[in-house]
């Protein structure tokens, strides 16, 4: 008898499968060693009492020790209970607000202006060696400057966050708007559209496809950048909260918070997936 | 000031286009004493060899492009930049492919009556959707349609903005014949109606035959320039199936055919002596009838007979 899958089916069911691999492999390595750790007691207890040394090859959380701190994170993400003990929600909402506030504020400059700069082939050259020299710089060495200037380390990972997001946006904007197709321009031409109709009913929806995927560009880095931001600011925020926890040795922490952060990543990623999709055309 | 009875409604002065030459030489002179007149609701051709120049005379009178020298007057001004009073159809149909068929064309209405409200601009999308037989897709995004569908679109925005005069550059170039055939009845129904005047550039003879008043023909680059022009006498309203019977239609046909062929070619030659033609000779196809005839008999077909008395266009 042949039962015939679908491809979504397929790839469900080994998905699942992965899953179960993972799972099973992680559950062998941190199966416990007999002589270092008594049946029955916590391995996150056994770990934080027993430090490092002889019983470090088991204080990697299994599964099971990672599923209950799930549970439990996850049950109560927002209470607060002073600066060093915030529910995960709270965590993730700090870095979300920075996120998207730098990221906000990146796209207000960045789409305008690369308008400007994709609408002149002279602008486009002036600016050009600039784009080039700032772009490679990680944001991170920005860091130093803002804690100076701003003094605020809530303002300063903002500003990171903005550096960061700000270089793929601007050179996506300038490249969708300088690579409009002619025809639909001449069209605007020929049809007297007045520059500012122009601009919004035929170059934005014209670029936005490419302006939306520096976006997403731009969303993602932001997010790999707001981790190591905080990590170095501290305070509040996800990074910080890895950080506090691998200080505290707590490693199932540190693992959930890891999860945490590629589950946040990836519903950032959907959301400009769909937006993307919006305004994609077919030629 | 109302422009005299005898003022032609689109004058071409004098135009040329030249190149500067990337070694920083001479340059490249494409065409050079372009000349010509088109009155209004004439319904004019260009054919020549690709490179020639049409596309670009064509955008010149656009106003999407500029000459080097020369000028060109639409109803009594000069042309100085594209304007709703002349409708372009591209040959690429340069369809907005996010917009719908019906906001594509709303997008064209919008631009010449902005205070019209939202259902008024629509309506009168509709019509011209209508005109050109897709109602029923208005709704559809160009991805959506075949090439002769978009073209129609195409052609709809152009005729919705009820320009004073419309230009064409090889709109059906892209299309299988049996759609061209189709759209060119229909554009030639169209035109009846609305006594729209049109400047078209066209690869296809038959199809030059068909839609046009007079049939420019442009000798080959560099320095191309109009060598000449026919007076298409075949009566309107012409329908394909039958304008190859009119005594008329050979004559012309043969006549284009071999310009295209042959004189196209030689026409250099002739430019540069000292009594080269300041202007390009005229064809008739009375005058054509009498050459034509020994030819026309050779090939088998019966002579034309009567004396043709439809003279559409004066140059
Ligand atoms: N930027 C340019 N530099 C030099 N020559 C050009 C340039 N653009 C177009 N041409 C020349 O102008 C000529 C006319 O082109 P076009 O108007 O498109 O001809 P057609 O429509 O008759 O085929 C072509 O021979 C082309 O090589
Ligand atoms: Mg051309």
């Amino acid at each position: 008898m042949k039962t015939r899958l679908s491809l979504n089916q397929k790839s469900t069911l080994l998905s699942l499968a992965l899953f179960g691999v993972i799972l099973l492999v992680w559950q062998l390595a941190t199966l416990p060693q007999a002589h270092t750790v008594a049946a029955g007691v916590d391995p996150e207890y056994a770990a934080l009492m027993g430090g490092g040394g002889a019983t470090a090859a088991s204080s990697f959380p299994t599964p099971a020790a990672m599923g209950q701190t799930l549970w439990d994170k996850l049950s109560d993400p927002f209470y607060d209970n002073g600066p060093n003990d915030k529910g995960i929600g709270i965590q993730l909402a700090y870095s979300l607000v920075r996120v998207l506030g730098g990221f906000f504020l990146a796209a207000v400059v960045a789409i305008p202006l690369g308008f400007v700069i994709g609408n002149s082939r002279v602008i486009y050259q002036a600016v050009d060696p600039y784009v080039q020299v700032l772009k490679p710089i990680s944001p991170l060495a920005w860091m130093p400057l803002a804690l100076y200037t701003i003094k605020d380390a809530s303002a300063s990972s903002i500003f990171v966050i903005f550096i960061c997001s700000l270089w793929p946006m601007l050179i996506n904007t300038a490249h969708g708007v300088a690579n409009v197709r002619r025809d639909w321009l001449d069209v605007s031409r020929t049809l007297e559209v007045n520059p500012l109709r122009k601009a919004f009913r035929v170059v934005l929806p014209a670029a936005a496809p490419t302006i939306l995927a520096g976006m997403r560009i731009s969303m993602g880095i932001a997010w790999l950048v707001i981790v190591a931001a905080e990590m170095l600011v501290g305070g509040t925020g996800i990074g910080y909260f890895v950080w506090n926890e691998w200080n505290n040795l707590s490693l199932t922490n540190v693992l959930f918070a890891i999860l945490m952060i590629g589950v946040v990543g990836m519903a950032l990623d959907s959301v400009f997936g769909v937006l993307s999709k919006r305004v994609a055309y077919q030629e | 000031m109302t422009a005299s009875l005898s003022h032609p409604f689109l004058q071409v002065e004098n135009l040329a286009r030249i190149y500067p030459s990337p070694a920083g030489g001479d340059g490249v002179t494409v065409f050079d004493h372009v000349n010509f007149r088109i009155h209004k609701g004439e319904f004019v051709a260009v054919t020549g060899h690709s490179g020639c120049g049409k596309s670009t005379i064509l955008n010149i009178l656009a106003g999407l492009d500029t000459a080097s020298t020369g000028h060109v007057f639409m109803d009594g001004r000069e042309v100085a930049g594209p304007s709703l009073d002349r409708g372009v159809i591209f040959q690429s149909h340069a369809l907005m492919p996010w917009l719908t068929v019906l906001e594509n064309v709303s997008f064209a209405v919008k631009s010449r009556w902005p205070n019209w409200n939202k259902q008024k601009t629509c309506d009168h999308a509709m019509r011209y959707i209508e005109l050109v037989g897709l109602k029923g897709a208005e709704h559809k995004k160009p991805s959506q349609l075949s090439g002769g569908m978009k073209q129609r679109v195409g052609i709809a925005r152009a005729f919705s903005i009820e320009p004073k005069m419309l230009l064409m550059d090889e709109p059906f170039g892209a299309l299988d014949a049996l759609t061209r055939g189709v759209i060119q009845e229909e554009l030639l129904k169209i035109c009846a109606e609305t006594q729209q005047t049109v400047f078209m550039i066209t690869h296809d003879v038959d199809e030059a035959i068909l839609l046009s008043d007079r049939i420019m023909l442009m000798s080959n680059g560099p320095h191309a320039r109009i060598a000449e022009i026919v007076n298409n006498t075949l009566p309107r309203p012409r329908e394909r199936s039958a304008i190859h019977k009119h005594p008329h239609y050979y004559p012309i046909r043969n006549h284009l055919v071999d310009f295209l062929v042959s004189r196209s070619k030689q026409f250099g030659n002739l430019r540069d002596a000292p009594d080269a033609p300041s202007s390009p000779t005229v064809f008739d196809p009375v005058d054509l009838l009498e050459s034509a005839v020994s030819t026309e008999a050779e090939a088998g077909h019966t002579a034309p007979v009567g004396k043709p008395h439809i003279h559409l266009v004066n140059a």
